[in-house]
């Protein structure tokens, strides 16, 4: 079949089951938008690039699909550049069009010409520039099979606009060769067999559940396992929603605001089954005195993660859904109860908590009156900053897929475009989204998007009126010196919200949260709650950077 | 230390500017790069002499050098039987006085003249890296003009290909 480039691409899009895109058109992506006229592609406009690619990332973590986000030249490529890194550093599936000045006017410092090749080539999986029309089938194709396929992650294609105009078979076409791409999916079974002898073996085992088993999909597996074998868990941020919450033997989120059982028994195991996570520095703290006399076994799909941090005493390459329904099966159960005996201990002993007052809201108190009325199936999304970080510990998430945030990159102003993403995949779930009054103004223009589509996105603003993370380290390190860190203008975002169409209310005392939880709760379209929250709290418990876990400030 | 990888990679426009990108962006310290094409012509061969602490490094350069989509090969050469070779083009200060010495020097070393000026010559040198540094040690006391060099190269001593291997 002969097409014009720009329904080429669009044929493309739909051969590889996309439905929707996120975008934002411009001068030479013009041609590419009117393929898009009546295709049957939904395309959602938001009001900056930055937020399409922030909501194709969250329409992808949610959904587990590839996310696509569409930008014109120069500017609007350029926009797409944060999201893009976002999604690298947290292996999300995404194809990235964007659209390039004409071939001939290439490098020539044009209108509207940004070299997007050159600049996404250290923040992308992979990437593409469009030159020979006949390739553009088969690149725009192999985009989604990289982006993914083994470990995901966002694949760039650049075409110039003068391709649109081409015509191009898409049926019979010739292929770019990729000798050296072939993600492994399965590893040697053998090197399980390793881990399980060693596990037999071992006296104070624990598990560490990163994203990678969300992305995987093998939560049920690991439910599975839990059950059979009473292994005692702990997660990473990215690997929250991947682990029931209620398990008896679960212990929490690992690392600087980790909680104080997770934090002793990484440092007081034997064994640590290290299963889809990298070893980030906000997890390890001081790497010299990381889990000092453990044997650690990483399971990954990624060869590149095995002694990247740490050197590792064994490894199981391959996909988790080919190696954790292996370790289920061959596990066998132990007696570790004197083991489980300590962390329980330790967990009733240290738990999370927070002095209340009388009047003041605490943030804390926010989170766990959403997570006290979460759906099932809600799906939390998170912004970044000390909010992130008590979404992470009190708010309890039921579902694989339910707790969306930067982790990798740690971007203030994912969180709204994320939840517009996430709400879009999944119509039919609640999405809840925690943002702090600083990462809400980074792109609070995409409340107009939620509002034109009426998306019915909860949004809780926790407002402690300036930058609370930012704070909470000048109190800590560098001794009280709020620089730049507080926002003298109060800016009144209920108001901000109803100039766009979203339905809002201010919290300023603590008798307002119950009755706002129930708005929020009952409300059909999107509503914003403005929370005035203590401006002064910490996040605790807290490891400072570069120190051991086990020097825990409570 | 001192270890010799050779890339096989997909000669796709922008290659080189990814393999060399990954290297300077991860912190890898390179002693040479050399890039050409080969007996396969949709492929290109980058010879990589890099400078590293212990093992585990060396297998992240490699690990990295071999995520990258474009990648179909990384083999570390120093694990197996292999030659190398550096070219480099000497110019030297070769004033009547000391063109004797010189021409000497370069028959020793069997390198070659491969242009001469009234003032300089220009010297053709070809061997293993330890090599050439000597021959440029001895160039030094009549007084190198400039000095050009390829980098390393290199191939195994087996039979086979790399690309088959």
């Amino acid at each position: 079949m002969l097409l014009k480039g720009g329904d080429a691409v669009v044929e493309v899009l739909k051969r590889e089951g996309v439905d929707t895109i996120f975008g934002y058109p411009g001068g030479v992506a013009l041609p590419l938008y009117d393929a898009l006229y009546e295709s049957g592609i939904r395309h959602i406009l938001t009001r900056h690039e930055q937020g399409a690619a922030h909501a194709a990332d969250g329409y992808a973590r949610a959904s587990g699909k590839v996310g696509v986000c569409l930008s014109t030249s120069g500017p609007g490529a350029t926009n797409l550049i944060t999201g893009i890194a976002t999604a690298n550093m947290d292996s999300v599936p995404m194809v990235v069009i964007t659209c390039q000045v004409t071939t001939q006017l290439l490098g020539k410092d044009s209108f509207q010409e940004a070299d997007v090749y050159g600049i996404t080539t250290p923040i992308s999986k992979h990437n593409f520039m469009v030159k020979d029309p006949k390739f553009l089938p088969d690149i725009l194709s192999k985009a989604f099979y990289i982006a993914r396929s083994g470990r995901p992650g966002p694949v760039v294609v650049d075409i110039p606009k003068d391709l649109f105009f081409a015509n191009i078979e898409i049926d019979d076409i010739p292929h770019l060769p990729f000798k050296g791409y072939n993600p492994i999916k399965e590893g040697k079974s053998a090197d399980i067999d390793i881990v399980i002898k060693a596990l037999a073996e071992a006296k104070r085992p624990l598990l560490f559940i990163g994203g990678g088993v969300v992305i995987s999909d093998m939560s049920q597996t690991l439910a599975g396992l839990l059950k059979k074998t009473n292994l005692p868990v702990i997660a990473s941020l990215l690997g929250l929603s991947a682990v029931d919450h209620q398990y008896d033997n679960y212990l929490g989120m690992v690392g600087m605001h980790g909680t104080y059982a997770a934090n002793m028994a990484i440092s007081n195991c034997d064994l640590l089954l290290a299963m889809g996570v990298r070893f980030d520095d906000r997890v390890t703290g001081d790497i010299d005195k990381f889990a000092p006399n453990t044997k650690i076994a990483h399971f990954d799909i990624d060869p590149s993660e095995i002694g990247k941090i740490i050197g590792v005493d064994y490894s199981v390459l391959g996909d988790l859904s080919w190696s954790l329904p292996q370790v289920t099966d061959k596990a066998i159960v132990m007696d570790i109860s004197e083991w489980l005996q300590q962390l329980t201990n330790w967990k009733t002993e240290h738990p999370l908590k927070y002095n209340k007052k009388d009047a003041t809201l605490l943030p804390q108190e926010v989170i766990e009156g959403v997570s006290d009325i979460l759906a099932d199936d809600a799906i939390v999304v998170t912004d970044v900053g000390q909010h992130q970080m008590w979404a992470a510990q009190y708010c309890r998430t039921r579902t694989p897929r339910g707790f969306l945030s930067s982790g990798g990159l740690g971007t203030m102003g994912y969180g709204l475009p994320a939840a517009i993403g996430a709400q879009i995949a999944c119509p039919d779930q609640e999405v809840w989204l925690f943002v702090g009054d600083g990462g809400i103004m980074m792109n609070c223009q995409e409340l107009a998007t939620a509002s034109e589509h009426n998306l019915p996105i909860k949004i809780f603003v926790i407002n402690n009126h300036g930058l609370g993370m930012v704070r909470q380290w000048q109190r800590m390190f560098f001794q009280g010196h709020y620089s730049a860190s507080k926002h003298y203008a109060g800016t009144d975002f209920a108001a901000i919200a109803w100039a766009m169409g979203v339905q809002s209310l201010t919290v300023k005392k603590k008798c307002g949260l119950k009755h706002a939880l129930e708005d929020a709760k009952n409300s059909q379209g999107p509503i914003l709650i403005d929370v005035w929250v203590e401006d002064d709290e910490n996040v605790l418990p807290m490891v400072a950077p570069g120190a051991p876990l086990t020097d825990m400030m409570e | 230390m001192k270890n010799t990888i050779s890339v096989l990679v997909e000669n796709h426009p922008g290659v080189l500017y990814r393999v060399a990108g990954l290297i300077a962006r991860r912190g890898y310290n390179i002693a040479s790069i050399a890039a050409s094409s080969t007996e396969e012509e949709n492929i290109t061969r980058i010879s990589i002499v890099v400078d590293v602490t212990d093992e585990r490094e060396l297998e992240q350069i490699q690990d990295q050098l071999a995520k990258l989509v474009e990648v179909i090969r990384v083999v570390n050469m120093t694990q197996i039987d292999h030659i190398s070779r550096e070219m480099a083009l000497v110019k030297v200060n070769a004033g009547e006085e000391h063109r004797a010495d010189i021409t000497n020097l370069v028959s020793i070393f069997r390198a070659k003249i491969i242009d001469v000026h009234p003032d300089t010559m220009v010297i053709e040198a070809t061997g293993d890296v330890g090599k050439v540094n000597a021959f440029c040690e001895m160039m030094s006391k009549f007084g190198i003009v400039e000095i050009i060099r390829t980098g390393e190269i290199f191939i195994s001593r087996s039979h086979k290909r790399l690309i088959d291997n």
